[in-house]
């Protein structure tokens, strides 16, 4: 079967429109997360990462259309025609379009806006980045809870293996919304401080947006420094609770041993762990309890949400990018917000940024609707 | 494209009638959809609590899963669900919605909320069969036999799922649609496009 890569990467958000401005951020330990006072997104302040829409203006208006686009379409333009243009390929019939989103345009529902009410349906991001780009090809759209960008990444090598495409761009993106702060709120699992994965002390998550895109491909022509290899990829339900994890962490280990069986990798060849770690009490005990179930307590860990807060579909893909390049420049970076261990089972949490050397990571997410994914990847160069 | 794989079931849920492999199995005409579905699901005879607290797409979908798996289900059998439609959770978001969008009567609650995500659904009919398997939900603009195809044969052949549960479940308004399959090694009718065309068609 082919081998299938993951190469030229964007990932805007509230530390930068770009990847390499993203992960340098990151190397210094800055958090996007801030104290947010907009009374159009939530009635308090709130901690949450969101990005600045005056710079997203002044760069959009650089790609020159004359469309109406709302605000998460312009951010997937931006950052599609970044990789487009990075990876040098010509859109034709072999050439797939996969879009990653939870909510997508949302945010039109509320009575203040002035996009139609029919830019919510989903599909609506697939017709304006085929038409804008000229694919040749229908857009899938996938729409599975937080798991959906790692979910996508699987849908994409499915694809290329069944020889439909050679190369799939990846667009993931989720906006801050009315909509889905009120709703986490309802669930009271909005934390009143920068989260904290895995502590002692946390208290639940903070919203954040990002939008990112990769160019999945076979083709060894098309790669960067930073892509690495899709080694193995599963997808497993707790088929336990619609809005809670198994106690067991049943759906995520059955994933990680699924996705280990297709890479033929044992525990020992696994050098880092990306985790979901949402910061909810019973979200991070649940991956602890399955990551001890699959011998990895001594396998460095740590959540990318202390930098972004649960960016929801975008999640996926936005920690796998910059998995690729904590390999690339073999560092471990600090799993932001964490104290002390707060889950009742070992796990070895990066506690400061360091240099190691990396050469497979996994990636995994849980969500609502009992969803669990797993993405086992290995270093190119 | 031939497949060694095969359509053993397939169930339909639209125009007031619910079907299994083409045979009515029920029909009323005469209520609105969660009428229609509350009785549908006294008719199957099931006591399954959980169903009232779904929202339309989750009854929907769980009813027309249930016709298919309630004889052949456990949880080793590996089923993958792989569903698909245009509407999204839209009919729930709708409803969200309007409970926060007036600050003087704003009631958001947790028990709608979670059911603004489409996999929901998939997630009740793990529940229900106790399947710990490969899930997926797209959106299309319009059935797309031809996707899910690929999707399922992959997972097949690479053993992945020994069995896949697919199809459209839409709910938009109070329009509904629903049509899922099952595809595995033994059955009457091969696993085509042009067969799962037709019999999303029929009825």
């Amino acid at each position: 079967m082919r081998k299938v890569y993951l190469s030229h990467n964007s990932i805007i958000s509230s530390l930068g429109f770009d990847s390499d401005t993203v992960v340098k951020k990151i190397k210094d330990e800055v958090s996007g997360i801030s104290l947010i006072n907009d009374k159009t997104l939530f009635h308090n302040p709130f901690y949450g990462s969101v990005i600045n829409k005056t710079i997203l203006k002044n760069k959009f208006e650089a790609l020159k259309t004359e469309e109406n686009y709302t605000v998460l379409e312009q951010m997937m333009l931006l950052s599609l025609s970044k990789v487009i243009e990075a990876s040098n390929i010509t859109i034709d019939e072999s050439v797939g379009l996969i879009i990653s989103t939870t909510k997508g345009n949302i945010d039109v529902l509320d009575k203040t806006s002035d996009f139609p009410k029919s830019y919510a349906y989903l599909s609506r991001l697939g017709t304006v980045l085929r038409n804008h780009f000229l694919f040749k090809t229908e857009p899938l759209v996938v729409s599975n809870a937080c798991v959906s960008g790692i979910l996508s990444i699987s849908v994409a090598k499915r694809l290329i293996h069944e020889n439909v495409y050679k190369h799939v761009f990846l667009v993931s993106g989720d906006l801050v919304s009315k909509f889905v702060l009120s709703g986490f709120n309802s669930f009271q699992a909005l934390s009143n401080s920068i989260c904290k994965p895995y502590s002692k002390d946390r208290t639940g998550i903070n919203i954040g947006e990002a939008i990112a895109s990769i160019l999945i491909t076979s083709d060894t022509n098309y790669l960067t420094e930073e892509s690495v290899e899709v080694l193995g990829e599963a997808t497993c339900n707790d088929a336990n609770h619609i809005s809670g994890p198994s106690r067991s962490g049943e759906g995520l280990y059955r994933c990680v041993s699924a996705a280990m069986k297709e890479a033929t990798v044992t525990s020992k060849d696994i050098d880092y762990i990306s985790a979901h770690g949402t910061a909810t009490i019973f979200n991070d005990e649940m991956e602890a309890v399955a990551f001890n179930r699959l011998d990895f307590q001594n396998i460095p860990l740590n959540s990318l949400k202390g930098y972004f807060g649960h960016t929801l579909g975008s999640s996926g893909l936005v920690e796998t990018i910059i998995g690729m390049h904590s390999l690339k420049q073999n560092t471990l970076f600090y799993s932001k917000g964490f104290t002390s261990l707060g889950v009742s089972k070992p796990l070895q949490i990066i506690e400061k940024t360091k240099q190691q050397q990396l050469d497979i990571f996994l990636k995994t997410a849980s969500g609502f609707g009992g969803a669990n994914t797993a993405l086992l990847l290995k270093s190119v160069s | 494209m031939n497949s060694k794989f095969n359509i053993n079931a397939y169930s339909h849920i639209r125009n007031d009638k619910i079907s299994l492999n083409g045979d009515i199995v029920f029909e009323d005409e005469t209520k609105d959809f969660s009428a229609f579905i509350k009785s549908a699901y006294k008719s199957q005879g099931m006591d399954y609590p959980k169903f009232f607290k779904m929202d339309n797409l989750s009854k929907l979908t769980f009813i027309a899963a249930d016709l298919i798996l309630q004889s052949i289900s456990n949880s080793e059998e590996n089923i993958a669900i792989i569903l698909s439609n245009k509407a999204s959770s839209l009919d729930t978001d709708r409803k969200y919605q309007e409970s926060i969008s007036d600050s003087n009567n704003y009631f958001p609650s947790p028990s709608v909320f979670v059911y603004t995500l489409p996999n929901i659904c998939i997630g009740e009919i793990c529940i229900k069969h106790q399947l710990f398997s490969e899930n997926s939900f797209f959106i299309f603009d319009n059935f797309n036999p031809h996707h899910l195809w690929i999707q399922t044969e992959h997972l097949l052949k690479t053993k992945k799922a020994n069995k896949v549960l697919c199809g459209w479940v839409d709910f938009d308004d109070s329009s509904y649609d629903a049509f899922l399959y099952l595809v595995e090694e033994h059955g009457d009718l091969n696993h085509t496009i042009k067969d799962i065309k037709q019999l999303y068609l029929c009825q």
